[in-house]
């Protein structure tokens, strides 16, 4: 989706806060999300990303600060004046409807026409490919067709902007996965802005135009899956997202927005600053992910290599994790090899040789919020 | 060891059960119909006009109307006030919750006659009247558990994200009100109003120390005992009585059964 960043923005969250007696559940943020952008909160169950997507909805009335959605502050606006709608966790199907009731519960209150009531109530089954089953009541529905019908009934009121509560964690793992696909293609073509709420990683990467990582109620780190997983901001989004191999290091020099750190047996290497990078007396930490540490086999060189003896095996089906003690480093390294070349075969013990690119390291900063 | 000549002992139990519980109820429609002033045996012959005789008695159609607007208006007023007490009890989390239901169930268990005394003195000393309107604040009181009961379970299934959904949707808060809570709980209302119904149709003893001269139907059939010519014709209306309970809590129960498979039905498709 073709976006320019000097639009105006869809929300506009400014110094939002809100506090359950003295407990910040959500801390002083500030946070842009752009017209048409599929825009995930992610975070541990406590982060406070669930009550961020209830004061944009409207359940729940922030302490301080100003929400914008669409240049409309909302701030002192009851939900059912808002331009938003929402796909609540546990779906919240009117039990006493039936499938085209439910989706056009919100309709009868804008007293359309009846045939024009029911060709949107008919687009939005097809939408979400459920209009075989319109007749049907809530009971008599699947788990993955509760989440449809909830989709349409939200859809049919053309939303400024869809707010999903973590949908699809009451899902199987299968219908989950086929979901994320839907859902992903469905935004992109009606182009309503959606806001996801979850605590899954790999959800997050795989339908996001953008994530905001948050812990404690404040935003670690706002941007691209692939820049959120390649270049974590701070040691927590970085643990947060899949594995990850800490290392300590030396600061060994430093310029306008790169810095030279050594870290033990793998040597100098330049690294970029992420913002709000700070170096303690000199001591660092940068990450490589496991999946950037390769084995060689056999014949095979690489211009840097390290040596290490493997120290525990995990079969995964398709990977292996592999652990790899190295002498000199304080920890052991986490390796993750497809099990092309034999990774699930190699004997506790047995000494091996790693490969790794001295581009794949990331430097860390401490933990703290940052400013989207 | 299995032993060939074991006596059917629980059979048999249950079948005594069932005579002694229901045995002397079912007497009342047999002699109802029964040919005779006096209820021996043998049988004196089939007859209906016991029946024929009750839309002539005045007395017996002024105690039935009686009963007619208490237990309307009983049901009606315990199941208000039951409503919002199961709702609180069922949403919100609050200091003495517990001891709050405590006395609000207390009705069940306290001997009724003892309920039935402190109520008259306190009325007496009021200087109120005794009436149907005193009689109707004795029986709301008493049906308020019942009614409790019913909705506690009815609201306990009731998912608060519906209301959200609703709000999100548009809707305000009277439109919500009316267009899902009561729809959906509206299975056990029905159940608590059919019920109380019942229950205050039955009652006797604080219908007769509340009631002074109006009686209700209960009243009247106990009044009616004195004179044994009359006999035959209580039993008549005895049996309408009963047919009408029957009737009453098994339409309830039916309706409170239907919304409960529903609902883990649905709760079962969601996890």
């Amino acid at each position: 989706m073709n976006m320019a960043l000097t639009d105006p923005p869809m929300i506009s969250i400014t110094g939002l806060s809100k506090y359950y007696g003295n407990y910040p559940a959500v801390s002083q943020m500030d946070l842009d999300i752009r017209a048409g952008e599929f825009f995930s909160l992610l975070g541990p169950s406590g982060c406070g990303k669930t009550t961020l997507l209830r004061m944009i909805a409207g359940f729940v009335e922030p302490s301080e600060g100003s929400i914008h959605i669409d240049g409309q502050d909302v701030t002192g606006l009851s939900a059912n004046r808002r331009p938003t709608n929402m796909v609540f966790q546990n779906y919240a199907i009117f039990p006493h409807l039936n499938v085209e009731e439910n989706v056009g519960y919100g309709l009868k209150r804008m007293r359309l026409e009846k045939a024009e009531e029911k060709r949107r109530i008919g687009e939005a089954l097809e939408q979400v490919r459920l209009s075989h089953l319109g007749g049907r009541r809530a009971h008599e529905l699947s788990g993955g067709q509760r989440q449809r019908v909830a989709l349409a009934r939200a859809l049919v009121m053309r939303p400024k902007v869809l707010l999903l509560d973590e949908p699809l964690s009451a899902l199987d793992k299968k219908l989950r996965e086929e979901m994320q696909v839907e859902l992903r293609s469905l935004q992109k073509a009606v182009g309503i802005t959606f806001i996801l709420v979850t605590h899954d990683q790999y959800e997050a990467l795989a339908m996001s135009d953008r994530i905001a990582v948050m812990f404690a109620g404040k935003l670690e780190q706002v941007a691209t899956p692939k820049e959120i997983y390649q270049r974590p901001r701070t040691r927590k989004v970085a643990d947060f997202l899949g594995g990850m191999n800490f290392l300590n290091a030396r600061l060994v020099g430093e310029r306008a927005g790169t810095v030279s750190v050594e870290a033990a047996k793998f040597g100098a290497v330049n690294l970029s600053k992420p913002q709000g990078f700070t170096a303690t007396n000199g001591h660092v930490t940068v990450g490589i992910r496991p999946e950037r540490l390769r084995l060689l086999w056999d014949d095979d060189r690489a211009e840097h290599e390290l040596i290490g003896r493997v120290e525990n095996r995990a079969y995964f089906g398709e990977v292996t994790h592999l652990t790899i003690g190295v002498e000199g480093l304080e920890q052991p390294l986490s390796i993750v090899e497809t099990n092309n070349f034999g990774a699930d075969d190699l004997p506790i013990g047995a000494d091996i040789r790693l490969a790794y690119d001295p581009d794949a390291f990331v430097l860390l900063a401490e933990d703290e919020a940052v400013k989207a | 060891m299995r032993n060939g000549f074991k006596l059917p002992l629980l059979p048999a139990f249950v079948i005594l059960y069932f005579v002694f519980l229901y045995g002397p109820i079912l007497l009342i429609p047999i002699f109802s119909f029964n040919n005779a002033a006096a209820t021996t045996f043998p049988l004196a012959g089939f007859t209906t006009k016991w029946y024929g005789q009750l839309p002539g008695n005045s007395a017996l159609l002024t105690a039935a109307r009686n009963s007619m607007i208490v237990g309307v208006t009983v049901s009606l007023l315990s199941t208000l006030l039951a409503i919002c007490a199961a709702r609180a009890v069922t949403r919100y989390r609050f200091r003495g919750k517990k001891t709050m239901s405590g006395i609000i169930m207390a009705p069940l268990i306290l001997p009724e006659i003892i309920i039935a005394i402190s109520l008259l003195m306190i009325l007496l000393q009021f200087g109120l009247g005794l009436s149907l309107f005193t009689v109707i604040l004795g029986q709301t009181l008493f049906c308020i558990p019942y009614s409790m009961s019913v909705l506690i379970s009815g609201f306990e299934g009731f998912d608060r994200s519906l209301e959200e959904a609703s709000t999100d949707l548009g809707e305000t808060a009277f439109g919500t009100f009316r267009r899902v809570t009561l729809p959906v709980v509206a299975p056990a209302i029905l159940s608590s109003l059919l019920v109380s119904f019942t229950i205050s149709l039955d009652e006797f003893i604080l219908a007769f120390f509340l009631s002074g001269t109006e009686p209700t139907l209960p009243v009247y059939i106990w009044g009616q005992l004195r004179f044994a010519a009359k006999l035959p014709s209580v039993l008549a209306l005895g049996t309408l009585m009963i047919l009408a309970s029957v009737i009453l809590l098994t339409v309830a129960e039916i309706i409170r059964r239907r919304a409960e498979s529903r609902r883990l039905q649905y709760e079962h498709g969601t996890h």
